[in-house]
């Protein structure tokens, strides 16, 4: 204990924690920081700075004439995947914590979207989809759902449907694992009570488990939020975010802006109100984790 | 040796049991279809791969893409480059978040909830929302297209998992053992490698396995800074073959599937400490 106190008083933390401060500082708050800086700068096209710019960048953002339709798709995209993405991942996770033979399988089989690397589970899924020798119109057309086949990406609307489904697709191995985990925590005897009570299933699903659900809920809804508002290899590999900037949203915007428009400021200024939208989701995530803290 | 005989209740395979087997079965099949039709394509021969229309199975297994791979798309030097960087990147996460996470579990000091917070705050930043600043923090320091940028910008944005689920290992090995330790003798360092670490170790294999596969599995920030096809990692590499006037769809799926299977063997071995690590936080 004498060891303890005498760690304790000298140095403190510092030796322990500095490597790890000084990564975070280093590589995740410069750049965070370089980056708002440059949303104020000009920036040429070969990356250097020519001086401020004031508010000017932000300004040529807004006149972007790809920027509104950019923004309401990025709002259908986040919602609209988070939102399947919860509602599928409920019934799954049912599944997965049920007992019947070869449980154990069906969770593998769940877990390789999660490990595959996404930029792979993108290609393929294009592959899938692909018009011509694509296994998709096969299996539709086999089923006589189709009689002729489609092109799925060709028109925007159905193409960004279809990143979509494979957002969704790659979401739900992470989001049902944790209600799994939330699931886990549902004491047994609460089940078999209600069930001695003679309530039905679907009553004692509503009523006992979902409300037990509801941090968990949160937690993969807010981790989900993020993540999707951040994704970017699905859109990048089966459309790359066109034709023009029909399937962007606002994350690959910001990324052809800067590295294929050679626009840095504007790209700047794009991310940097991705920076404070993120911002926004983690002080949910926060005060989420603060509820929980308390209950 | 005796047998315990325990009357069970007759086993019912009732309609709802069949039916939730094949729900059950049929839900994990969807999941995996995408990465067979990744392995029937990879074992078709060329001329199959555009045969219309589409075939399920190949008509002749060509078995011989996996050998043929090799040398028809660079995957060696794919592998390589992945295997470097990710590599690098666990070893620095695991020699930072080792102290870091001991320190937090075992100690309250100033400021502790102020570095648990930047560290949560860096879990939830993907490398994606910053690339912008990266790129140019990179540039400034003349390590574009580098191996240790890569390195260490995956080693920063992983390290907090390891921080998470380190500590929580930590915190639940009793301070007793290492009591007793000190008063043998034992430094504060030694009690750390010889008693904590060996009780810690299924946390330091899931951290270690975690940032290898996360750094394994990043494309954005790879995609930003590598130029030359040498340095570039597998996700980057085989999506470059994508552009190139004739895919290869066999090849570039057999190089998937070399990528992928390993990593999904070695997740499924640490997906119970996962959602901990994940949801740190917020799941006490």
């Amino acid at each position: 204990m004498a060891q303890r106190a005498a760690n304790k008083s000298r140095l403190g933390a510092l030796p322990w924690i500095a490597p790890a401060l000084v990564m975070i500082l280093v590589f995740v708050v410069w750049p965070a920081f370089e980056m708002l800086r440059t949303s104020f700068q000009e920036v040429g096209s070969t990356g250097a700075v020519k001086g401020w710019a004031g508010w000017q960048n932000f300004a040529t953002l807004i006149q972007n004439p790809d920027l509104p339709n950019v923004l309401i798709r990025t709002i259908i995209w986040v919602f609209g995947v988070v939102f399947f993405t919860m509602i599928i991942s409920l019934p799954v996770a049912q599944l997965l914590n049920a007992k019947y033979p070869g449980r154990k399988v069906v969770r593998w089989a769940i877990i390789i979207p999660w490990a595959a690397s996404l930029v792979m589970t993108s290609t393929v899924w294009k592959w899938i989809l692909d018009a011509y020798y694509g296994v998709l119109n096969k299996i539709a057309m086999d089923l006589h759902i189709l009689k002729e086949p489609i092109d799925w990406l060709a028109n925007t609307k159905q193409s960004f449907v279809w990143l979509m489904v494979v957002a969704v697709f790659v979401s739900i191995p992470f989001t049902s694992f944790v209600i799994l985990a939330g699931l886990s925590t549902v004491p047994h005897d609460i089940m078999e009570a209600s069930k001695v009570d003679g309530a039905s299933s679907w009553q004692n699903y509503r009523a006992i488990i979902f409300p037990l659900l509801r941090p968990s809920l949160f937690v993969a809804a807010v981790i989900n939020l993020i993540n999707v508002f951040n994704s970017f290899p699905i859109i990048w590999v089966i459309t790359g975010g066109g034709p023009g900037y029909e399937t962007d949203t606002t994350t690959t915007l910001a990324y052809k802006i800067s590295f294929r428009d050679q626009d840095v400021g504007q790209s700047a200024s794009m991310a940097a109100i991705n920076f404070a939208i993120i911002l926004v989701f983690i002080g949910l995530f926060l005060k989420a984790s603060k509820n929980q803290e308390q209950s | 040796m005796t047998t315990l005989v325990v009357p069970k209740r007759h086993k019912r395979f009732t309609g709802k049991k069949v039916s939730l087997t094949i729900s059950a079965w049929t839900m994990g099949f969807f999941f995996f279809a995408p990465y067979l039709q990744m392995l029937l394509t990879a074992l078709k021969p060329k001329e199959e791969i555009t045969a219309i229309p589409a075939t399920y199975f190949p008509k002749k297994w060509a078995f011989d893409n996996f050998i043929g791979v090799w040398k028809e798309i660079p995957l060696m030097g794919f592998l390589k480059s992945s295997f470097i960087i990710s590599l690098s990147a666990t070893i620095i996460v695991i020699f930072i978040a080792v102290p870091a996470a001991y320190y937090v579990a075992r100690n309250n000091f100033r400021g502790k909830k102020l570095f648990l917070l930047l560290v949560l705050v860096t879990q939830m930043f993907a490398p994606t929302a910053l690339v912008v600043g990266i790129f140019r923090e990179i540039v400034k320091f003349h390590l574009v297209d580098t191996y240790l940028a890569l390195i260490l910008i995956y080693a920063a944005f992983n390290m907090a998992f390891s921080i998470w689920i380190l500590s929580s290992f930590f915190a639940s090995i009793p301070q007793e053992i290492e009591e007793a330790a000190w008063i043998d003798g034992c430094s504060r360092f030694t009690t750390l490698t010889r008693i904590v670490l060996p009780l810690a170790l299924p946390g330091l294999v899931t951290a270690f396995i975690f940032t290898f596969i996360a750094a394994w599995n990043e494309f954005v920030i790879a995609l930003t800074l590598t130029s030359s096809p040498e340095r570039e990692p597998l996700t980057v590499g085989l999506t470059s073959l994508i552009g190139q006037y004739q895919v290869q769809w066999n090849y570039l799926f057999a190089g998937s599937i070399i990528a992928i299977v390993p990593v999904v063997i070695l997740f499924a071995m640490i997906e119970k400490w996962l959602v901990g690590g994940l949801t740190a936080g917020s799941v006490k």
